[in-house]
Formats: C-alpha cells, structure tokens, sequence
C-alpha cells in the first residue's frame, strides 16, 4: 500500500486535538477523582468561558492575554458557585440525582448563553497562519493548544505531587472518612478542588476559542466525548483520562480521514461501549 | 368496609376519567388544545417506558436512541423502500429491542450501574444520533426528514400510510398507547419482577445470593421500556410529520425525557404523565408568556426549575404529593390505633 501523506496529517491532527481533548478531562477527572460528582454541565462550563474571553477581547477591546486570564477566573468562580449552591446540598443523595442536578444545570447554561448572546456563532476573528513541514500543513493554533494543555498538566502534576494542598487533594480523594481525622478540611478541599476544575475548564475555553466559532450548542460537541475518556481512562485516573483522550483524538481524526467525521465520532462512542464491557474500570483503572 | 368503599370510588373514577378522555376530541376544544393533548400523551407514554426503567436505578442517559430508531427506520423504510408503516412498525420496534439487549445484556451481566450505566446509555443515544446525521443521504442529516405524504386536501386519511390529518383520530391512536404504556406499568409494578427488581437496586449481591435472576430481570424491563420508547418515537414522527435528529434522539432529548421523569416523579404510575403535563405546560407558559422576543429566557427558568426539583423534590411533584398524603395518613393511622 502507497503510503498517504494525508493519512499522517490526520494523525498528526489527532494527536494535536488528542491533546486539548486530554486537558478538557484533567478538570472533569480531576473534580470526579476527589469530589466523586460529574459535572455534565462541565463543557457548558467551557462555553461560559468561551463567551467571557469574546466578550471582553472583542466587545470591550482588551489584550488577548488579559481576556484569557478573565476567562479563567470567569470559569473558576463559576465552578465554586457551582460547588457552592449546587452540588452541596446533593452530597449525600443518590448519585443519579447529583448526575442529574449538573444536568439541570446544563440546560439553564445553554439558555442563559442564548438569552445573553443569540444563537449566532461568535469567533475572536484570529486566524493564525498554518505551519507547514514537508508537503503537511497543521494549524498554528492546534500546536499552541495542545502545547499549552501540555505545559497544565505538568504544572498540574507537580502542584498535586509536591506541595501541601495537592497532598491533601490526592489523600482525600482516596479515603473521604479518614482525612477529616487527619486535620484536613473536606468542605475546603471540595471547594478548592470545584474552583482548580473551573480554572481548567476556562484555560480549556481558551484553547478552544482560538479554534472552533462559540454558539450556545457548543458544549454538546464536546460534552459527551469530554466524560467518555474520563470513564474510559478510569473515572479520576488523570493518567489514564490522558491516555484516553489521545484514542479517542485518533478514532475521530482517522476515522474522519476515511470517511466522515461522524463516522470518527460513531467509531469512537461504540469503542467506549465496547471498552466498558471489556475493562469496566477504565484502561488504567484497577479493578475491583 | 372502607376498603370495598375506597376500590369502588377509585373505580369510578378510572372509568369516569377514561370516559372524559373519550370525549374530549369532541368537547370542542380549539386544535391547539387537541395538539397539546396529544403531545402530553405521546410524551407520556415515552416519560412512562423510561420509568419502567428508572424506578429500579437504570437510570438511563440515551432513551434517544430507542426514540431515534423507531422514528427514523419506519420514515426512512417509507419514505425509501415504500414500505408501509404497518410493517415498519414491528421492524421499528424489533430492531430497537434487539439494540437494547445488544446494550443491556453486557452491561447487567458485567453489573455496569450508576454513573457508569449512565454513561453507556449516552454513548449508545450519541451512537444514534451521529448514525443519523453521517447518513445524511438518506436522513437529511440535521435537517431532518418529512414522511412521503400521501394527504392532499380532499385525502385526510391513509390507511396504508398510516398518516390522519384528523388530530381527532390521532388522539384515540396516542390515547392507546398511552394506556398501552399505564397497562405494562402495572404488570411490572404487580409482579414478582418489581420486588426482584427493588432487592437488586438496594443489594445485588444479596438478591442474587437468594435466586433471584436480575440480569433477567432487568432484561425484561429494558425491553419492555425500549419497545415502548420506539413506539412513542413512531407516533411521535407520524403525527409532526417531521423528524430530525435533535428531536428524536441525542443527549439534549434523552435528558429532557429523564427531567421530566423527575419532576412529575418516577415511582408513581400517573408520575411520568404528570411530569409530560407540567413540562409541557410550563414551556408553552413560559413561551406565551414570555414570547419570544426574549429568547432563552424560557429554557433558563426551566433549567433552574429542574435543578431546583433535583435538590429540593428528588420524588418529582406527584412522589411528593402521594408521599405527603401517605403521611398525614400514617398519622391519623397511627392516632387511630392510639386510641
């Protein structure tokens, strides 16, 4: 067979979309890991950031780094509010009904966004020149993207290794009686931990405002493609959300290559299927 | 004595409430009062197939799917092959039980529950929908589909396509689904299934330890909740006469179906209707009252009604009314035995 030049394109793109998919889990993976709640209202929560960043870049003319940083702080306050009000009061009822109360959530996201902003699809208006090597062009933005998400999770990574409150974060989501005995506030590391997964979901607002038109359905594209690599990786496995969102990126991106980009997505959804019937726990996970 | 007086009370009022809804397609009601009715009985008997489900803690996120499938195989065999619906139908709703066995079996034998179940379920229903839109040659993709009419102004009715531009008719058709649906509730909610069910959402290991079959168990009510589903997507696709893959299926849909489901409340049998006649009840005031010059304002104060229903009323409206009964009851109950 002639090796396809277009073919290594789509890998590559899959790669390159393999890993803003793997940031868009870190916030969603790392909120299930220690708060055991999934926010289906997470890439809504990118949305509201997407919107924020537009905003304040186009409408109101700021510098492009400080309409980032407000996006981020935008979507981390709405996480703790989001904690605050919201999952709180569900902490203790069955965990459908804590599914289902992010999903409420969802809803009045989506409507809120088409009553402050329309339905039309709104972009930054940058478009970065593509970068070529060889006969392979690859867009600028995707290689900052997935830079930029790179550079977060090792930052991420040594913040939970190395200092205090990552510890404390790491121990309580492995045992949630104990750590109060321990001197370890659960109140304050739930809210810290809501407000760390909104800051990812803004820093994921960003990558993705460079990329793709912001529309208030924007956050079913991603949504549910966003919580199958967290339970592919194993719910709360960072490592393993990771390694997921890098075969799930290749499922869509090559699939998409051979025929439609549907297809990508119907390829990839019936892998998940098929992987949850093999490995329950996640590809990473351990089982029980 | 009370007992025989009470069963015969609520006996008349079956009938009696039965016999109205006979009448009102010819109570004069203005159309769109007919319309409204229909949608609140063919939502309904979706609303109730997912509860059959729901109540036992199979909690599913992709009732699209089943919706999906049964709308789309019976316009497309239609609208493609010329097949008639009456065929359709069955082929419809087979093939959407046999994707909700291919589904359902794995995930009860390898016990896939909560969250998980969860998240299967929406794949299965995102599965669905991008089936849908990748086969836009056929489907119309997003932009849907419109059944072949066979109507015209002076054919109202079509036997062979099934199609009734009558909403009079249409009524009695959806009116007995919807007791087809109120009547497969309450065989599973009189059966030995229901208490095997209940054992195995509390303690699976243990009901399983005393012989009961919950994989079989919860086959039973998958399908039965499946078939149903199609059945509402098929009547819900005859009577629009337009389908498109948001409508009938993805996660947008599926949700709705489980909130409203909630808010009418999921283990009491009229719940899911309730939760149809209050959803739709309150988008149409909200849409009227609020227009729709304000646009999304309608859907925000519906998102915050649901979250708050969640927190607040985890047994939907109906649960909580039949609960509060049930306990001024218990006291008077109890004060009776005091004295």
């Amino acid at each position: 067979m002639e090796f396809d030049i277009f073919l290594l394109e789509a890998i590559i793109n899959g790669l390159l979309l393999g890993g803003v998919l793997a940031l868009l889990a870190l916030g969603l993976n790392i909120i299930f890991g220690v708060i055991d709640v999934v926010w289906i209202c997470y890439a809504e929560l990118i949305m509201m950031g997407m919107y924020g960043i537009h905003t304040t870049h186009v409408e109101w003319g700021w510098p492009l780094a400080l309409a980032f940083a407000a996006g981020i702080a935008l979507v981390a306050v709405l996480g703790l509010i989001l904690h605050h009000f919201v999952i709180r009061p569900v902490l203790s009822a069955q965990p459908v009904n804590q599914l289902l109360v992010t999903g409420g959530v969802l809803f009045f996201l989506q409507a809120l966004a088409t009553l402050i902003f329309g339905i039309e699809f709104r972009n930054l208006g940058i478009s970065l020149p593509s970068f070529e090597i060889g006969e392979i062009f690859l867009s600028r933005s995707r290689i900052y993207a997935c830079l930029a998400s790179l550079a977060a999770m090792v930052a991420l990574w040594v913040f939970l290794k190395r200092t205090f409150l990552g510890t404390a974060i790491r121990a309580i989501s492995q045992d949630r009686e104990i750590m109060p005995l321990m001197g370890v506030n659960p109140r304050r590391v739930y809210l810290i931990t809501s407000g760390l997964g909104g800051g990812l979901a803004g820093l994921g607002a960003c990558l993705l405002v460079l990329q793709y038109d912001v529309h208030p359905a924007i956050g079913l594209t991603f949504g549910p493609i966003t919580f199958m690599i967290c339970v592919l990786g194993g719910l709360g496995n960072l490592l393993g959300g990771f390694l997921a969102a890098f075969i799930f990126a290749q499922f869509i991106q090559v699939g998409g290559f051979y025929f439609e980009v549907e297809w990508g997505y119907v390829f990839a959804f019936m892998f998940f299927i098929a992987m949850m019937f093999a490995r329950p726990q996640g590809l990473l996970g351990r089982s029980t | 004595m009370s007992l025989a007086a009470g069963t015969s009370s609520a006996g008349w009022l079956k009938w009696g409430g039965f016999g109205l809804l006979c009448l009102v397609p010819f109570a004069g009601f203005s159309d769109y009062i007919l319309h409204l009715a229909i949608t609140i009985l063919i939502w309904g008997t979706v609303y109730t197939a997912w509860s059959l489900m729901g109540r036992f803690g199979l909690v599913s996120l992709g009732h699209g799917a089943f919706l999906g499938i049964g709308a789309y195989v019976v316009t497309m065999l239609w609208n493609h092959a010329g097949v008639t619906p009456w065929l359709g139908i069955p082929i419809g709703v087979a093939l959407a039980v046999a994707v909700a066995l291919v589904i359902g079996y794995p995930c009860f034998r390898l016990r896939i529950k909560g969250h998980y179940f969860a998240l299967v379920t929406l794949a299965l229903g995102e599965v669905v929908h991008m089936v849908v839109v990748a086969l836009r040659d056929y489907t119309g993709g997003s932009l849907g589909a419109t059944p072949v009419s066979n109507l015209s102004s002076d054919v109202t009715f079509s036997l062979v396509a099934l199609q009734l531009s009558d909403k009079r008719w249409f009524f009695y058709a959806v009116l007995a689904l919807w007791l087809l649906a109120l009547w497969v509730w309450r065989l599973v909610d009189g059966s030995m299934m229901r208490y095997a069910l209940e054992a195995a959402a509390d303690d699976e290991d243990a009901a399983s330890s005393v012989g009961v079959r919950v994989t079989r168990a919860r086959l039973t009510v998958t399908v039965l909740s499946a078939a149903l589903t199609a059945l509402g997507g098929i009547a819900y696709g005859q009577y629009q006469m337009y389908i498109n893959p948001e409508t009938v299926s993805g996660i947008a849909k599926s949700l709705e179906i489980v909130f409203a489901v909630i808010a009418g409340g999921m283990f009491v049998r009229f719940g899911p209707t309730f939760g149809a006649v209050f959803t739709l009840l309150l988008a149409e005031g909200l849409r009227v009252g609020f227009g729709h010059q304000i646009h999304g304002l309608d859907l925000s104060i519906y998102g915050a009604l649901l979250v708050f229903f969640i927190i607040f009323m985890p047994n939907g409206i109906l649960g909580k009314i039949t609960d509060l009964l049930a306990a001024r009851q218990g006291i008077r109950r109890g004060a009776d035995v005091l004295a």
